[in-house]
């Protein structure tokens, strides 16, 4: 299978702080991908590099087999919707879809007129009196109707309610299921992802700490609780990724392929968000020592 | 693209063309009047006797205020447009974060910036050269009674400089949005490098525009002469002013002999020993020199022409227009360099 973004080595520096380190990736194409991780982690600049709003200080990306934002059709081919889904807020709605009729060739006219009729936005309504809800589906609005084969999008909903978390992720979902457009988004909050995702990448300080489908990597993932115990002494293949203990007991995030046989050990399933966080407070002790990356809009 | 920058330059496009409306108006109803009055004073004085002294005084009553607010009107639309136009072209796109809609289109960087400039550049040139021909209308029956244009405010509110200088101040303003991401910071500093580079052109740049002419004149055919102490402290010197030469920028004149070299106060005392005693008085000027009687005096003068003769270095009215090329040439340049470098800016993904 193709990959939708492909990057070895790849580093961004800001001066003299590193955003992203040796970051090795292959996401595969067909897929919502998640990206995973705190903020300050490296998120927005990954995602920044795969369209071209900047670019690498360290190794290459390749965004649908090409270097990101090289050409017109390059850039055609990938829609991005961007942290906090600017808009221009004199333009009216109309005016945005004129705005990107204009600047995409393959834009699907019928298609961004349909979408805001069913939002129920009015057309001559200027984008700076919409609601953050409003404005993050006339953002993803644009991003689709250009019809991109990869769609980026960095923590669109990070800053919108509940009600209208759900409806912008029930709304990519509809255009996933009817375009078959690749998906990878961003966020801090697992919970947003858990339904709408099948891919992860798990991103902390500025580096990949696990990255591959959800269900597999939720298979081999155990919880394992028991009597208090040295996480070194542990059999070859288990790898724990993250461990607490009390006086008594010690509580273990592993990873396996191979059923846990200790009887001393209950063992129980472990949930997507379980596993994110386990991967993200591993993140912060083996790194805990080195410069904090931050966060670049 | 062309649509996207025109639709985002609709609003200023609006106002600027509300305020040539407004200007418009006034010009034209001030304007006829401003021409009556002059029919009706200084034309037919210039046949008359008497001169026009009294006549001229009259009609530059006349409107005093607007005769000195639109040629400033022409001075400081270069700075508008720069700070107003110019800064906030891509400095409010950073700002807003609108740059990341607008750069992830199917369009790339340097061709958006490239439409932008090119749409709001053309607004710059337009909006200043409708205003500059507006305001010369009015102020041409001004200009009839001075006719010195080389003047340094007079130079740049005249001809086609203002709109290479609101090109250049457009430029200026991208860029410094640009490098400074921030509308306000890079309005005031706009205005501060605008401020500076003309004022760098005018007094550095442009006397060097064009080799000037020479007149030479023998020392009694100026326009008066006379002695005065040496600014040194030590000695005399002698003064001739230069003969009139028809509304020309007269750089310096100076008295010189053959070789070029100036007078000294030597010669001067060797020459004139009745004059050159030791002055006493500070006052500038030809009644400075001790007294000495008139033939002394014009002893003096004769032995001083026999040897030097006065220079005066000019460039001549005539020279007006070619001067106005060649600084729009110098402006227009600038700009292309600016652009030159925020096309660059852009491309680069930093």
């Amino acid at each position: 299978m193709s990959s939708v973004i492909r990057a070895a080595g790849l580093g961004k520096r800001y001066r003299r702080r590193w955003a992203l380190t040796d970051c090795s990736l292959d996401i595969p194409a067909g897929h919502v991908t998640a990206l995973v991780g705190p903020n300050g982690a490296g998120k927005t600049t990954l995602l920044q590099l795969a369209v071209g709003l900047l670019g690498p200080s360290a190794g290459s990306i390749e965004v649908l087999g090409e270097r990101p934002a090289i050409d017109r059709a390059q850039l055609g081919r990938v829609g991005f919707v961007a942290q906090e889904t600017p808009t221009y807020s004199g333009l009216s709605v109309a005016d945005h879809l004129e705005f990107g009729a204009r600047l995409n060739p393959s834009w699907d006219r019928a298609f961004a007129e349909d979408r805001i009729a069913r939002l129920e936005l009015d057309p001559k309504q200027k984008a700076g009196r919409l609601s953050g809800g409003q404005r993050a589906q006339l953002a993803l609005t644009l991003a689709i109707a250009k019809r991109p084969e990869l769609l980026i999008l960095d923590e669109p909903v990070a800053s919108l309610d509940p009600l209208a978390r759900r409806e912008f992720l029930k709304g990519l979902m509809e255009v996933v299921a009817e375009h078959g457009v690749s998906v990878v988004l961003s966020s801090h909050l697992v919970s947003d992802l858990e339904r709408v995702c099948d891919h992860l990448v798990v991103l902390v300080d500025s580096r990949v700490q696990l990255d591959g489908e959800i269900e597999p990597l939720l298979a081999s993932h155990r919880r394992l609780t028991g009597p208090r115990r040295d996480a070194r002494r542990f059999p070859a293949n288990q790898q724990v990724i993250e461990s607490s203990h009390t006086d008594r007991q010690s509580a273990l995030l592993v990873r396996t392929d191979e059923p846990i046989l200790d009887p001393a050990w209950t063992v129980e399933p472990v949930s997507l968000e379980d596993m994110v966080l386990g991967y993200m407070g591993r993140g912060e002790h083996t790194n805990a020592g080195g410069p904090r990356a931050v966060e670049v809009a | 693209m062309t649509w996207v920058s025109w639709r985002q330059f609709r609003t200023q496009a609006t106002t600027a063309t509300i305020g040539l409306a407004a200007l418009a108006v006034l010009i034209t109803i001030t304007g006829v009047h401003l021409a009556h009055v002059y029919n009706a004073t200084v034309r037919p004085c210039r046949t008359s006797v008497g001169g026009c002294g009294t006549a001229t005084m009259q009609f530059l009553q006349t409107y005093k205020f607007l005769q000195v607010a639109l040629p400033f009107l022409l001075l400081v639309t270069p700075a508008l447009i720069g700070i107003f136009w110019g800064a906030p072209l891509v400095a409010r796109e950073l700002e807003a974060g609108t740059h990341r809609l607008a750069w992830s289109q199917s369009v790339t960087r340097s061709n958006w910036l490239l439409v932008k400039l090119a749409v709001v550049g053309l607004g710059s040139a337009a909006v200043t050269g409708l205003a500059v021909l507006l305001v010369a209308w009015w102020t041409s029956p001004i200009a009839r009674l001075s006719g010195n244009r080389f003047m340094p405010n007079d130079f740049g509110e005249n001809g086609f400089v203002p709109v290479a200088y609101a090109v250049f101040a457009f430029a200026l303003g991208v860029v410094c949005g640009l490098l400074i991401r921030r509308t306000l910071p890079a309005m005031a500093a706009t205005l501060v490098g605008f401020i500076g580079v003309r004022i760098a052109t005018t007094f550095w740049v442009r006397p060097h525009l064009m080799t000037p002419l020479h007149k030479t004149v023998a020392i009694l055919a100026a326009n008066g002469w006379g002695f005065g102490p040496d600014p040194s402290g030590h000695g005399i010197r002698f003064f001739a002013q230069a003969p009139d030469i028809a509304n020309a920028w007269v750089y310096s004149a100076s008295v010189v002999d053959q070789a070029g070299h100036s007078i000294t106060s030597q010669f001067i005392q060797q020459a004139c020993p009745a004059i050159a005693a030791p002055v006493t008085s500070n006052l500038p000027g030809q009644h400075v020199a001790r007294s000495a009687s008139p033939s002394a005096f014009r002893d003096c003068v004769a032995r001083i022409a026999s040897v030097y003769h006065l220079n005066t270095v000019y460039q001549p009215a005539g020279r007006f227009w070619i001067f106005q090329t060649l600084e729009s040439a110098v402006f227009l340049g600038f700009a292309l360099a600016l652009c030159g470098v925020a096309v660059w800016w852009v491309r680069k993904a930093s």
